[in-house]
């Protein structure tokens, strides 16, 4: 088990190096904050509400990470696949698992470093006014883990094939079912066909239903699972993709 | 001898394409075994079946008597590998990329210094260990590709066309290396360049669409061929023309034929037939242009067992 935890952290660590050591990383992270706060002041209506909280902030980023976060995740196994790299990686003594999670967690860490990034946001309501930071942490743990679950999604569907331009447009499209579930429209597209139950099942596994209501400051533990369930999820079935497929 | 790789029975399907085709051997510590075939044999996907990347559609990779099917983290850190084309982190510097495969590979923190030192000086690396992967020539891609395989000095070598793209000074490098390497690890590499294989390896097998042909020593192998001890003859008195006339109405041998004005006497390894031209030869005082025995070719041997017809 030690064993497990210490391949997967090598992993983690070569991968955040090279993340950084391209400059992808600080693209990404550019893009983020600009397009973030871009929202945040101009469709967001930040000043004309006039309070001092971060929702208009938040509220975007099932959004954001909708695209974004797939071009994280694009070349996480399809570059390995396309430069043959991945026989190099999965010859070495260790689980296919350990190079599942490392590789994941890097890719969460990373996400998250561009999202704490945004700080000076924080910093900038708290000189304004009196927000309720108990409500600003819950987001942003929310927000976290929100983009853990798209990141699962965007790394298994990047074990499928060797083509980037493929994983991206798959998995922001696989995030965006998952995310547009919770719309009225959608909703009610159901509700005038299926019964309510069916309804209320897919809204509750939306992203935008689950995240809502963290950001409203409810941490709500069917939320918390249901994001962990889908990140374990998600990553169960990468794991078995990079064990059998590798023809 | 011990014996270090078991192959039973290995085959591999893609879809209805059989790519490797029962194909069955042993490995010894000290072997150093050259994989011929055409392009297209089943070289790469049987090697990736012994490193466990690819799983067999059926048979057995017995690596160090345990089944990679049973034991793939143990049977893998017998093994050092370097797939086809040498794959590499590039934008990794070469100094991160070895360090990260060396824990990997388990490496003590307290040995990892020299262990690094060795592989490093063994390589010549050292002029660019601080560079990106990417920013490298040909060659020295290949020698960090050398280098990650051999970190944790490992009992079984398998290479995949570890010469493949590299300029004639680059090969000499590399092969003087792998004779090095030898004495004390099983050695695998595949190629298609058959002079590689007289240069380093004291086994060999050809296979073809899948199938292992041939599996001997080099110099059995040239004893297949038909040239050899082949008698490639000259004189000053006649052309090589009336010479093949003579010889073959003198009865010395059935087969003869004129290439670059020699001719060139088939004897298929029987001692009467040099016997009976030398006496010949001696007979009629004839004075020697040329003389010389065929050591056969392996390239003739693989044409003939691995062309179509
Ligand atoms: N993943 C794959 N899917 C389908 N066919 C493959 C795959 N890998 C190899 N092949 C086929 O198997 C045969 C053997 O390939 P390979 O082992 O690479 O040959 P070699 O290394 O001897 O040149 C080739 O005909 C190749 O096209
Ligand atoms: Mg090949």
């Amino acid at each position: 088990m030690s064993n497990f935890f210490y391949s997967s952290y090598l992993i983690f660590q070569r991968e955040i190096l090279s993340y950084f050591s391209t400059p992808i990383a600080y693209v990404f992270i550019a893009i983020f904050l600009l397009l973030s706060s871009l929202f945040t002041f101009y469709l967001g209506n930040f000043f004309e509400l006039g309070q001092a909280n971060l929702s208009s902030f938040f509220e975007w980023h099932p959004w954001l990470y909708l695209f974004l976060i797939p071009s994280v995740t694009m070349r996480l196994w399809a570059e390995e696949k396309k430069t043959g790299t991945i026989e190099l990686i999965t010859t070495l003594p260790i689980s296919s698992s350990s190079i599942v999670i490392g590789k994941f967690f890097a890719s969460w860490v990373f996400s998250s470093i561009a999202l704490l990034l945004s700080f000076p946001l924080w910093i900038t309501v708290n000189y304004l006014g009196e927000p309720d930071n108990g409500v600003i942490l819950a987001s942003y743990i929310g927000s976290i883990l929100m983009a853990g679950a798209y990141l699962s999604i965007g790394s298994c569907i990047s074990a499928l094939t060797n083509n980037q331009v493929i994983a991206f447009v798959v998995a922001a499209t696989i995030s965006f079912l998952f995310t547009v579930s919770g719309l009225p429209i959608v909703l009610d597209f159901f509700s005038t066909w299926s019964g309510q139950i069916l309804t209320d099942t897919i809204a509750s596994f939306s992203f935008l239903t689950n995240y809502s209501d963290i950001t409203r400051g409810l941490i709500d533990l069917r939320s918390l699972i249901y994001f962990i369930t889908l990140i374990c999820l998600f990553l169960y079935t990468n794991i078995l993709i990079i064990t059998n497929v590798r023809d | 001898m011990q014996q270090m790789i078991k192959i039973k029975s290995l085959c591999k399907s893609f879809g209805s394409f059989s790519a490797v085709n029962n194909i069955t051997f042993d490995l010894n510590k000290g072997d150093i075994l050259g994989f011929l075939g055409p392009n297209g044999a089943g070289k790469t996907t049987t090697m990736r079946m012994l490193t466990g990347f690819l799983k067999p559609s059926s048979g057995d990779v017995i690596i160090n008597n345990r089944n990679m099917k049973d034991n793939p983290e143990i049977c893998k850190s017998f093994i050092g590998y370097v797939p086809e084309g040498a794959p590499l982190y590039e934008e990794m510097t070469a100094i991160d990329f070895l360090k990260f495969t060396a824990k990997i590979r388990k490496i003590r923190k307290e040995n990892l210094e020299k262990t690094l030192e060795n592989v490093i000086n063994l390589l010549n690396l050292k002029k660019i260990l601080f560079k990106k992967i990417d920013t490298l020539s040909k060659g020295f891609k290949r020698r960090v590709g050398l280098a990650q395989a051999i970190i944790h000095n490992p009992e079984i070598l398998i290479l995949d066309e570890p010469t493949d793209g590299l300029d004639p000074n680059q090969k000499n490098e590399v092969r003087s290396l792998i004779r090095k390497l030898g004495k004390e690890k099983a050695i695998i590499i595949s190629t298609h360049i058959l002079e590689e294989v007289n240069a380093i390896c004291n086994r060999a097998m050809i296979i073809s669409d899948g199938r292992l042909l041939l599996d001997d020593k080099p110099n059995e192998i040239l004893k297949k061929s038909t040239s050899y001890k082949s008698i490639y003859i000259a004189i000053e008195e006649k052309n090589s023309f009336d010479l093949k006339n003579e010889i073959l109405n003198k009865k010395i041998s059935k087969d003869v034929s004129v290439r670059n004005n020699q001719c060139v006497i088939k004897t298929n390894n029987s001692k009467s037939v040099k016997s009976n031209l030398d006496e010949f030869i001696k007979k009629n005082k004839f004075t020697l242009k040329h003389y010389s025995i065929g050591k056969g070719s392996l390239e003739e041997v693989f044409r003939r067992l691995t062309s179509d017809e």
